[in-house]
């Protein structure tokens, strides 16, 4: 573990050098403050786990997982050091930015009456979201039942038992593919050629690689997991973002009574995901369901059964979620449409910009912000919610089909007994979270603005 | 929205017209589409889809209600006239598995999370606008954290702490088990929405209403709440609906008076073999609240979530 802290607090070092000469301050004190975090970001987050992971008797997948934890801690602290070292010395950093309170509108003369007003805010969320957040991660390094009594440390076991790294050709692939990218980028670029298109390719490489590689982590048992909630959310916000746009447009039109047809394509947003689930639990029936029987009366194929066909039942499911999702979508791209530019258009159309173009080029981009926000919180709703779907739908089956991280951990907690388990599914949501989370605001994020 | 589609109703003049005039109201695609080739294009085949588009969206509540007045013989063979055993099914959902019961718990449930989020809102919302203090950014990250973080990425500990408390027992003079109501009271949503709302009123208003010595107290009831009816609306409308969907937290709580999505599971598998009729019959009421909700406090929704601008 030594040699490990001894390259972090180097490495913090240099970083720190550099970006204290950067924001134009001293270099000697920007290698200090980097040192000094280097040191400190991975002790914080070793040792509440003991550092266990470095023990003799640990495995390999341990070891991996403690360097792993290691390098997030160290890249996070020297990470927020150099972030406040440029908020602070940008002249106007984000604190004048953002801050909205008004001037000369603000109230004088209460000094602790903020704290009061925020109070109920603060205290609920410490003690409901905050509290229990630190906990989950307790949990999640010991072995807890609801029957034994004590609670062992187990160090990163409930973590590992999931982990079972194996060389897959799907993650070496394109790992491969984004090396050559790379390779030609770097190229392109010394000889002066901008090539977009190649660095399109690359960033979905990346978010490809990273994929891959997170499923080939995980052991056979709960890489089927894995894979079901990428399949469900992927399913689920591509379909709904598409159709909610495509409606969108369609209702936007200058016709009559586009004020109830808005209404009527709106509600299903008051439905409930398990309401969702029993609906189309009779519905796709095998023996009674209207839809097979449509589809029998139509066509000469027999209706397969949703109950012991894998991919249908995840269709089924991602149907039901994109029927009960849509609606947001659709009111959200019709608040974006009406802030469409009208004049770029009409400058776009005497240009001789057909209207896929118009559509492609300037509504698409105009529409970016609420784009992100849709992405996010259909993902949030994909991760959290399809699991009250679920349980009606098709109680995670056939043969766990439908069984996502949400489904699993629930499961672990409720028929095991098992809380370190699901809390340690739980820290996994979380940073599946975090990771969508950062790469949408890599990729559009930094073009939306909030507010006006 | 009446004064805007009387305005914009299509006239000769429209297509007459050679140069867009830029102050009409035109914000929406539909007329560079339209006018592609300065002439209208007929509506009716969007009228046409629209109606496709809504009848296959409203299509499974409809077949929902024809399966709740049908008994399973009818639904064997697939009849697709209203049956007559509505009668009886209501009498499975209502009577015997007690669905009243859980709606009504939902309902206080509801109400209750919706309020009391949107009174630490507007406090928040207050003290992040109207005051100077230190450390402010630190409570606004504070808070701002939380939405990457859902209640239901801790949800084994919280459920661990919340029943260690005994919250799953009913609560004092008779309200439902404060487990389903007082870990929600807290909204990030909400205090953002609130404090983006307030940001765009006039300052001049909070420094009239300090000449006049006002207390900030009576500043929020007496001017922030009256202006803030649409936002509020909203977010009553979210965290109502919020509330009646709760499905993981009262499975896992099983408190004393359990919620409508957890009861609904009672008609699921009921006697033997499923009986469809009772389950649809349960699931279209217990739609029937948040419907409600939504479409009374839809203007007020839309307009609070700066939605519907050309109404």
């Amino acid at each position: 573990m030594y040699p490990l802290l001894a390259a972090a607090v180097l490495a913090g070092a240099l970083v720190g050098r550099r970006a204290w000469l950067r924001a134009g301050l001293r270099g000697v004190t920007g290698m200090v403050v980097g040192a000094l975090a280097g040191f400190v970001g991975p002790l914080a987050v070793m040792n509440p786990i003991r550092s266990c992971t470095f023990d003799d008797e640990r495995g390999g997948v341990d070891r991996a997982l403690g360097i792993l934890l290691f390098a997030g801690g160290a890249a996070l602290a020297v990470g927020l050091a150099v972030w406040i070292v440029n908020a602070v010395a940008r002249p106007a950093g984000p604190r004048a930015a953002r801050d909205i309170t008004f001037e000369r509108g603000s109230f004088r003369g209460h000094r602790f009456f903020p704290f009061g007003l925020l109070a109920p805010t603060l205290v609920i969320l410490v003690l409901f979201l905050y509290r229990p957040m630190v906990e989950t991660f307790r949990l999640s390094t010991h072995e807890v039942r609801t029957t034994a009594p004590r609670q062992p440390f187990v160090c990163l076991d409930k973590y590992t038992r999931l982990m079972e790294p194996t060389i897959e050709w799907w993650a070496i692939g394109p790992a491969a593919l984004l090396a050559v990218v790379l390779v030609a980028n770097v190229v392109l670029a010394r000889r002066g050629a901008v090539a977009p298109s190649l660095r399109k390719i690359r960033d979905l490489l990346v978010v490809l690689v990273v994929v891959a590689w997170a499923t080939a982590v995980f052991g056979a048992r709960y890489r089927g997991v894995f894979t079901t909630t990428l399949v469900l959310t992927t399913g689920t916000v591509v379909l709904s973002l598409a159709l909610g746009l495509a409606i969108a447009t369609l209702v936007s039109q200058k016709i009559r009574g586009r004020g109830v047809y808005r209404t009527l394509l709106i509600w299903p947003y008051a439905i409930s995901p398990p309401i969702a689930g029993i609906l189309f639990y009779v519905m796709f029936d095998p023996l009674v369901g209207i839809i097979g029987n449509v589809w029998e009366t139509l066509t000469p194929f027999e209706m397969p059964n949703y109950r012991t066909e894998k991919w249908l039942a995840r269709f089924v499911v991602i149907l039901a979620s994109v029927w009960k999702t849509i609606g947001f979508s659709i009111l959200f791209y019709v608040a974006g449409l009406q802030n469409v530019p009208t004049d770029t258009l009409e400058a776009a159309q005497i240009d001789g910009a057909g209207p896929l173009q118009r559509f492609r080029h300037i509504v698409i981009p105009a529409l970016a912000p609420i784009t992100f926000f849709l992405i996010i919180s259909n993902v949030t709703y994909a991760f959290f919610e399809v699991f009250a779907t679920t349980t009606y739908l098709t109680t995670g089956g056939p043969s766990g089909a439908t069984t996502d991280v949400m489904f699993a951990l629930v499961q672990a907690a409720t028929e095991q007994g098992n809380f370190g388990d699901g809390a340690a599914q739980s820290v996994i949501l979380f940073a599946m979270v975090l990771a969508v989370t950062g790469w949408q605001f890599r990729s559009t994020g930094r073009r939306v603005t909030y507010g006006r | 929205m009446g004064v805007e589609e009387s305005i914009r109703r299509p006239s000769k003049h429209d297509e007459l017209r050679t140069s867009p005039t830029p102050t009409t109201v035109e914000s929406s695609p539909a007329r560079w589409r339209g006018r592609s080739r300065g002439l209208r294009r007929p509506t009716w085949p969007t009228h046409l889809m629209l109606v496709v588009v809504v009848a296959v969206l409203v299509g499974p509540v409809l077949y929902a209600v024809l399966v709740s007045t049908q008994s399973n013989n009818d639904l064997f063979s697939f009849a697709l006239l209203p049956g007559d055993r509505l009668d009886d099914n209501w009498d499975v959902v209502w009577n015997e598995r007690q669905l009243g019961r859980f709606m009504l718990t939902s309902t206080v449930v509801s109400v209750i999370i919706a309020f009391g989020k949107v009174v630490t809102s507007l406090l928040a919302g207050l003290a992040f606008v109207y005051f100077r203090f230190p450390g402010k950014w630190v409570v606004f990250g504070f808070v701002l954290v939380t939405l990457l973080m859902p209640t239901e990425i801790s949800i084994l500990a919280l459920f661990r702490q919340v029943s260690d408390l005994g919250w799953q027992e009913a609560g004092p003079w008779g309200l439902p088990p404060l487990g389903l109501t007082v870990p929600f009271f807290a909204s990030a949503t909400g205090a953002f929405l609130f404090r983006q709302h307030f940001a765009n009123l006039p300052a001049d208003l909070s420094e009239a209403a300090q000449i006049d010595g006002v207390t900030p107290f009576q500043f929020l009831f007496k001017i922030l709440v009256p202006l803030s009816w649409n936002a509020i609306g909203a977010l009553l409308v979210i965290q109502f609906i919020y509330g009646w969907n709760m499905y993981l937290w009262p499975l896992l709580l099983q408190p004393d008076d359990q919620l409508v999505q957890v009861g609904l599971g009672g008609l699921r598998n009921a006697d033997q073999g499923q009986a469809y009729g009772p389950l649809m019959l349960g699931a279209l009421l217990a739609s029937i609240p948040p419907i409600l909700v939504f479409l009374v406090l839809q203007k007020p929704f839309m307009r609070g979530m700066a939605i519907g601008r050309d109404k």
